[in-house]
């Protein structure tokens, strides 16, 4: 169920003891956070501890088998998803990438572009990009909707110990100069640790179901 | 005089096969750049392999032929996209369970219907030189019309193919994209099935694409650019099927192939 939040609240997300199952086994069970306008949070786990299918939830493409997750009225969320593979056989530009679910005007492309440090890459295919060019083009990707909330599902996938530090110095910058939300989905406590936000740990659930149920 | 010269010109059976192919051709390179892009090759050919069903309610109830396939061939995308959503068999498995239940129920039901002979190598390999002015005028505005179905859902459709997440969040309704396409494609191959044949059909959706993929930095000019290889096709093909006398449809794939394989030919000479 998606509820809405009251317009005057900072809230911008809040999961309230959400669960989702496959078949009768949880993925995720009794999840419960707020995500506030200007601030961080942290969604910490394993692998297989359900933390994409929990993003997933909190952005509307799945919904909770319990719990609810409300939204604030008109929230514009920017995601950048775990994995993404471009085809061979579709032409992408960097640019038209950018452009591709919101249209944008050259300077905001631009600023796009410098907000993660990529305003000198001019405008190559998407297939040649590095590992690390790549996310932050969909950072920056993200940025061109002018979301309220960002949500980043791993975002250092691929990308060296120094390249995920300065990718989350840059996540940092950018949620205080868009003042938006983010939602980071990582595996890495040492690094929600030191960054002094949020987080929420996610545990792999029983396989068993509730006994009432 | 222009008017008689016009409808003279019309009343030429290989003009009127030009304009049909192309007409066809026009919509076929964009549409089959998502074909290519979505990997929906094997989705054209079960559509297409379907179409005997159509064929057969359409002598049934009475209606046009390309009317009965483009009703049967919108039901099969429908129940392709209904069962890919409960069903937990392979999407291939699925269509191949369609295309070949639907050739074969088509084929039975057609035994029944001991009153009317079916030109059965007609519609497997099309008949462009049998296009009536009818044929011309529902290939032009249902083109037209598909064109401007394709140009509405091209942004949500093109989002959808990088990733259907991405276009979900942004509030896109990518599904919905998704399953106008699959219809705009069962119309394009009911449109298609007088002009080059079932079994040749899907030829014309992905070799244009496939062709151009390698001169384009833009899917936008990769769809301008294989309506442009399409046209070129149908007016090769038609040209050596007047000169040479070879059946129509199989020129124009022939065509096709060989513009594919001729832009192919520096790339070889350059990996010597």
């Amino acid at each position: 169920m998606n509820r809405e939040i009251a317009v005057s609240s900072n809230i911008l997300v809040k999961a309230n003891n959400i669960g989702v199952k496959r078949g009768n086994r949880w993925i995720f069970r009794d999840v419960e956070f707020e995500i506030v306008r200007g601030k961080q949070i942290f969604l910490i786990g394993a692998n297989g501890s359900g933390k994409t299918t929990c993003a997933k939830t909190v952005l509307g493409l799945i919904r909770p088998d319990e719990g609810t997750v409300a939204r604030a009225p008109s929230l514009t969320i920017g995601y950048i998803p775990q994995k993404l593979s471009f085809s061979p056989v579709l032409p992408l530009t960097v640019r038209r990438l950018l452009t591709l679910t919101d249209r944008a005007r050259q300077s905001e492309i631009a600023s796009a572009l410098a907000a993660v440090g990529l305003e000198r890459l001019g405008n190559p295919q998407v297939l040649t990009l590095s590992g690390g060019e790549l996310q932050r083009l969909l950072l920056a990707r993200a940025l061109i909707g002018k979301p309220d909330l960002l949500v980043l599902d791993e975002p250092a996938q691929g990308v060296d110990k120094a390249g995920e530090r300065m990718l989350h110095e840059r996540v940092e910058e950018i949620r205080r100069d868009y003042g938006c939300g983010a939602l980071v989905i990582s595996h890495n406590l040492e690094l929600a640790l030191a960054s002094g936000d949020d987080f929420v740990p996610l545990v792999p659930h029983e396989h068993d179901d509730h006994p009432d149920a | 005089m222009a008017n008689w010269w016009v409808a003279h010109m019309l009343g030429d059976f290989l003009i009127r096969a030009l304009l049909a192919g192309v007409g066809l051709a026009l919509v076929a390179g964009p549409a089959g750049c998502f074909v290519v892009w979505r990997r929906l090759a094997y989705f054209g050919e079960t559509i297409a392999h379907s179409a005997l069903l159509g064929v057969a309610l359409a002598i049934l109830v009475g209606i046009d032929l390309s009317m009965g396939i483009f009703v049967s061939a919108s039901l099969i995308t429908l129940t392709i996209y209904c069962l890919g959503r409960v069903e937990t068999l392979p999407s291939d498995t699925i269509l191949g369970l369609l295309a070949h239940g639907g050739l074969a129920l088509g084929l039975v039901v057609l035994s029944f219907l001991t009153s009317v002979r079916i030109d059965v190598e007609a519609l497997l390999f099309g008949d462009i030189l049998a296009v009536t002015r009818g044929d011309l005028v529902a290939i032009w505005a249902g083109g037209a019309l598909a064109l401007c179905v394709l140009a509405w859902i091209w942004r949500p459709l093109l989002a959808a193919t990088v990733s259907a997440d991405l276009a979900a969040v942004a509030g896109m309704k990518p599904e919905r994209a998704r399953l106008i396409f699959g219809i705009l494609v069962a119309g394009v191959i009911a449109a298609a099935i007088k002009i080059v044949g079932v079994l040749l059909i899907v030829a014309l959706l992905v070799i244009p694409a496939a062709t151009v993929r390698r001169f384009v930095t833009g899917p936008e000019a990769m769809a301008v650019a294989a309506a442009v290889v399409g046209v070129a096709s149908v007016l090769g093909g038609l040209l050596m099927s007047a000169r040479l006398d070879t059946p129509s449809g199989p020129s124009i794939v022939v065509t096709a192939l060989a513009i594919f394989a001729l832009t192919r030919i520096p790339a070889l000479a350059e990996k010597q």
